[in-house]
């Protein structure tokens, strides 16, 4: 091919000039069409992470537990078991092809887990879509639902919790990040290298594919606008592949001979075999006629970038191949050896007896670093000025209560997760919809609980606060189930990073995350970035999801936040502030979108949390849960109604003086949760609250069959349960 | 006594019929692989759920056809007990040992939670630790679980009471509301004719610890036991 056209091919492959100069430097000569293909999914925005690399040296990577960071997924350990996790973005892929754009994210997500050589025992899925009201977003949301349920019930992995936001800014670009949880014994952890002279490239799974093409670089490393040519560019999954590939791959593991193992997913065979060859410090010989393939006649650069679906790469001791092979044959799935690990530190490929690339691995791996220019969005000004004067009270508060409980961000979201397996494997302690999700570990007296969390309207009007937010509510919902935050994995959600007011929200949020998670001594173990959100109707809310990962010392005793008894008190722990800035409450009954979010105070958190914990951990809670998105009047809801029993309960918000109802009602401010007692543990309750210096209130007690809220003589609404329930629990059906 | 759990590629609670059988109820018990033909002395046979074969063509069509199905078909038809769950029910279906067929539900989605169910019979291998009519809660997690059978041949399942679980309310009632799937009668669970072959579908492997918020399953298991120790007993006292 001609240099001129081959520059041509660069650019189109999304390499910029600079690069493509950077790669004549490194090959010392004009690059084939094969390495270009390879360095621009290395060096693509999704891969090599060029402008976010610099910011998430940021992240603490230390806690109170130790911390393990692999190649691909990090993990905490306790006891002797290690606890592997990770969060990544599918987001474009979804949008243009929910179904199979969400299943391939849960499939992709999972044989990262599996890679570190952890048994996969548990999926969430953060999800963010246009309004239900629009028929395009409406459509994306069902895909992604019965995507998730399709490759997830399949390969037997629960799909445990997560968390489902409706805004207008993600009408052209959803956001479905999916975060997988693994456990291995402690000293099990495979690597993800190649090392070794004369030991084998072993290809295992799924024959390769024209399929997925360039996913990541095409897909996740531009804008884009919402285009039907696209579709090809998303992988097609097989989750039941997927499941014997688990099985296969813990096989092989356990016998010892492989040395180390990646999963083939964005880029294909060129990551994982530059990457293991870079990691292990080699160089890796791979003949790309011996790789499985679909069809004939597939070009060199095409069996490079094929992101087919379910397949791993292994490097397996030398004389022990057919051992490795015949565990992967007999659960059905192809396994050849591709390749030898040599000591050039050159990942050398061969095809069709030439070499179509040869190029040093470190360099591949080395991407370029961007920090481009950020300003200070115009925007924040303008909708961080809300005056409470200027919001009436709602004539009607059981309108209002109404109207948030039936609304799609706070309604139910039982219609998606009985979708979802949330029990095989039959780890699961607390069931999604009644608490923070808890899952024992067979065999230990502990168990994990996990969660997702991001208030992405918050981000938008603060991003630094917003992901300081994410962080405190995330490890106040492990706390509320009685679960010390143990780590954290991010995945981070922002437009276009060329443009200043974007990238300075990414800059924002990040700093916001790591200080508040260095706060708590809360390591990042993993993450993912994901930039290039927006489509021609803009960019999404900057969205820094967190998923966190805390231990429960005795799960026996982590606990619901579901009331669980008539006649017990109800009690409110923490500050109730007079603010209503980026509520729900503002945005569905008023109509206004406006902040600043609700203030943070990092240090009483940690307080509330380690208060509620021991407060658990000593047997004197019944139920426990935070008060957050739709305020006290949703968070006694939720807890009145999610159990398997629904409980009718009477709240007196006369202890509170000087504030507005709706404030009271339906305020977000950080800080505070709810909790369920039996009469008998009330004194020693308030007393301990006092001592640690913690806010309590009594709020009233459960019982009866309506949801009441009174303010001394006043009742300000009064629903029946069979009602709030009707109401709370339909609301999504009506939509879908 | 010794349990088998058969094993199919894409069997995902072979484990957790293990699990229970070894951990929770101290049993001997074996993995079945799918391609292997010797049941290893088994006295139960376990079908766990699952995706076996992905669920490809229908659900448990290919499953038959794999070698172990023969001997667990030969073993069933000369009086070995057999306990089919989700996908496994639908592999017994397929596999003619049970009558009926298992449609998509009604919703047309896929359903995860606990139900209640109602005991029909209680002499059974698989019930004989359950009071007539008492109401058990044991979750369900299946997309095709709307048990169908022509209307006559209903009939005569119910005539010869091979109905051994239905879908009901807290309080037993056998009603439409409480029925997750849309199955005929609501029936949730049948026996073949000799008592000793059961196709159920909620996971009762699901519902045998404390933690886990139910131990109404177990009892199938330990039914199972029960009955096995008194047939051998019985066998060793003639």
């Amino acid at each position: 091919m001609h240099v001129v056209e081959l520059e041509k091919v660069a650019r189109e492959l999304g390499l910029r000039k600079e690069e493509y100069e950077r790669i004549l430097a490194i090959l010392g000569r004009v690059p084939t069409l094969t390495e270009i293909a390879m360095f621009s999914v290395e060096w693509s925005e999704h891969c090599g992470y060029p402008h976010s690399r610099k910011w998430l040296e940021l992240l603490p990577r230390e806690g109170h537990f130790e911390v393990l960071v692999g190649e691909d997924a990090g993990g905490i350990v306790y006891d002797d078991v290690v606890i592997v996790f990770k969060m990544e973005s599918h987001n474009h892929p979804s949008q243009i092809e929910p179904k199979q754009g969400a299943a391939t994210g849960i499939g992709g997500i999972i044989r990262d887990i599996l890679g570190s050589g952890a048994r996969p025992i548990a999926c969430l899925d953060s999800l963010h879509f246009g309004p239900l009201e629009d028929p395009r977003s409406r459509y994306v949301m069902r895909g992604v639902v019965e995507g998730i349920a399709w490759y997830g019930n399949c390969v037997g992995v629960p799909t445990v919790a997560g968390e489902v936001w409706f805004y207008p800014a993600f009408r052209g670009n959803c956001l479905v990040n999916v975060m997988c949880l693994g456990i291995a014994p402690r000293g099990k952890l495979a690597r993800a290298r190649a090392r070794g002279v004369g030991n084998a490239i072993l290809y295992v799974g799924n024959r390769t594919g024209r399929d997925g093409i360039g996913g990541c670089s095409i897909l996740a490393s531009q804008e884009f606008a919402e285009s039907e040519e696209k579709r090809p560019s998303v992988q097609i999954g097989d989750p039941f592949t997927e499941k014997c590939l688990i099985e296969a791959t813990l096989e092989a593991l356990a016998t010892g001979f492989v040395v180390g193992i990646k999963d083939m997913g964005a880029a294909g065979l060129t990551c994982s075999s530059s990457e293991m060859a870079a990691s292990g410090e080699s160089g890796v010989d791979i003949d790309l006629d011996r790789v499985p393939v679909r069809e004939e006649g597939m070009e060199a650069w095409e069996i490079m970038m094929s992101e087919s679906q379910e397949r791993m790469l292994l490097c397996v001791e030398k004389g022990h191949e057919e051992e490795i092979r015949s565990i992967f044959k007999k659960w059905g799935l192809e396994a050849e050896v591709i390749g030898r690990v040599t000591d050039t530190g050159r990942v050398t490929i061969r095809y069709r007896g030439e070499v179509v690339a040869d190029i040093p691995a470190k360099e591949l791996v080395r991407p370029p670093v961007y920090t481009p220019e950020r300003v200070r969005p115009a925007y924040l000004d303008a909708v961080n000025s809300l005056t409470l004067d200027d919001v009436p009270l709602p004539g009607d508060f059981r309108e209002a209560f109404e109207k948030l409980l039936g609304s799609p961000n706070l309604a139910s979201k039982r219609w998606i997760f009985e979708q979802y397996d949330h029990m095989v494997q039959t780890n699961t302690v607390i069931l999604p919809g009644t608490g923070t999700v808890v899952l024992r570990v067979k065999g230990k007296p502990w168990g994990i609980a996990v969660t997702t969390d991001c208030n992405p309207f918050y981000c938008y009007l603060d991003p630094y606060k917003g992901a300081q937010i994410a962080v405190a509510e995330a490890a106040r919902n492990l706390a509320a189930c009685g679960a010390r935050p143990a780590g954290v994995t991010d995945c981070l959600n922002f437009g276009n990073p060329e443009k200043p007011d974007r990238y300075w929200q990414f800059v924002a949020a990040i700093s916001g995350l790591s200080e508040a998670c260095r706060f708590f001594k809360i390591p990042v173990v993993s993450g993912n970035v994901s930039f290039y959100n927006e489509s021609p109707l803009g960019a999404v809310y900057p969205t820094p999801t967190v998923g966190m990962v805390g231990i429960v010392q005795d799960v026996t005793k982590a606990l619901r936040g579901c009331f669980s008894k008539e006649e017990s008190l109800v009690l409110l722990f923490g500050e109730t502030k007079e603010e209503l800035g980026g509520s729900e409450y503002l945005r569905i009954v008023h109509g206004i979108e406006a902040g600043p979010p609700p203030s943070l105070d990092l240090g009483f958190e940690k307080r509330l949390q380690e208060f509620l914990i021991q407060c658990i951990e000593d047997g004197l809670f019944l139920s426990c849960c935070d008060v957050s998105e739709g305020g006290l009047a949703i968070a006694v809801a939720e807890a009145a109604l999610s159990g398997e029993k629904a409980f009718g309960v009477e709240v007196d918000l006369a202890p509170f003086e000087g504030f507005r109802e709706d404030v009271l009602l339906f305020g977000e401010s950080c800080g505070r949760a709810l909790a369920s007692v039996s009469p008998a543990c009330f004194e020693e309750i308030a007393g301990r609250a006092k001592r640690w210096g913690i806010p309590c209130v009594l709020l009233g007690r459960v019982g009866g069959d309506h949801l009441v809220f009174r303010r001394g003589s006043q009742v300000l609404f009064s629903v029946p349960v069979t009602e709030a329930l009707r109401i709370w629990e339909g609301a999504l059906a009506k939509y879908v | 006594m010794r349990f088998g759990v058969v094993v199919f590629p894409g069997s995902n609670c072979d484990y957790d019929c293990f699990y229970v059988l070894r951990d929770v109820l101290g049993q001997e018990v074996v993995f079945l692989w799918h391609g292997d033909e010797d049941l290893r002395g088994c006295d139960c046979v376990v079908l766990p759920g699952g995706f076996s074969y992905g669920d490809y063509l229908r659900t448990g069509a290919i499953a038959r056809f794999s070698p172990i199905m023969s001997s667990v078909r030969d073993f069933a038809l000369s009086g070995g007990v057999v306990l089919g769950i989700c996908n496994g029910f639908q592999i017994l279906l397929e596999s003619g040992l049970l009558p009926g067929a298992l449609l998509p539900n009604r919703s047309g989605r896929f359903i995860c939670r606990y139900v209640f169910l109602r005991v029909e019979r209680t002499d059974t291998p698989f019930t004989l630790l359950f009071a007539p009519g008492e109401v058990i809660r044991i979750p369900i997690a299946h997309y095709q679980g709307n048990f169908f059978l022509p209307q006559d041949e209903l009939s005569e399942l119910e005539r010869r009471g091979q109905v051994l679980f239905r879908y009901c309310g807290p309080s037993g009632e056998v009603e439409e509301a409480w029925n997750p799937n849309g199955s005929a009668n609501n029936i949730a669970g049948i026996v073949s004719l000799n008592l000793c072959v059961m196709g159920m579908m909620p996971h009762p492997e699901r519902a045998s610890e404390e933690l886990l918020g139910s131990t109404d399953g177990r009892r199938i298991f330990l039914s199972v036991v029960k009955w096995l120790e008194e047939k051998r007993h019985a066998r060793c006292g003639a």
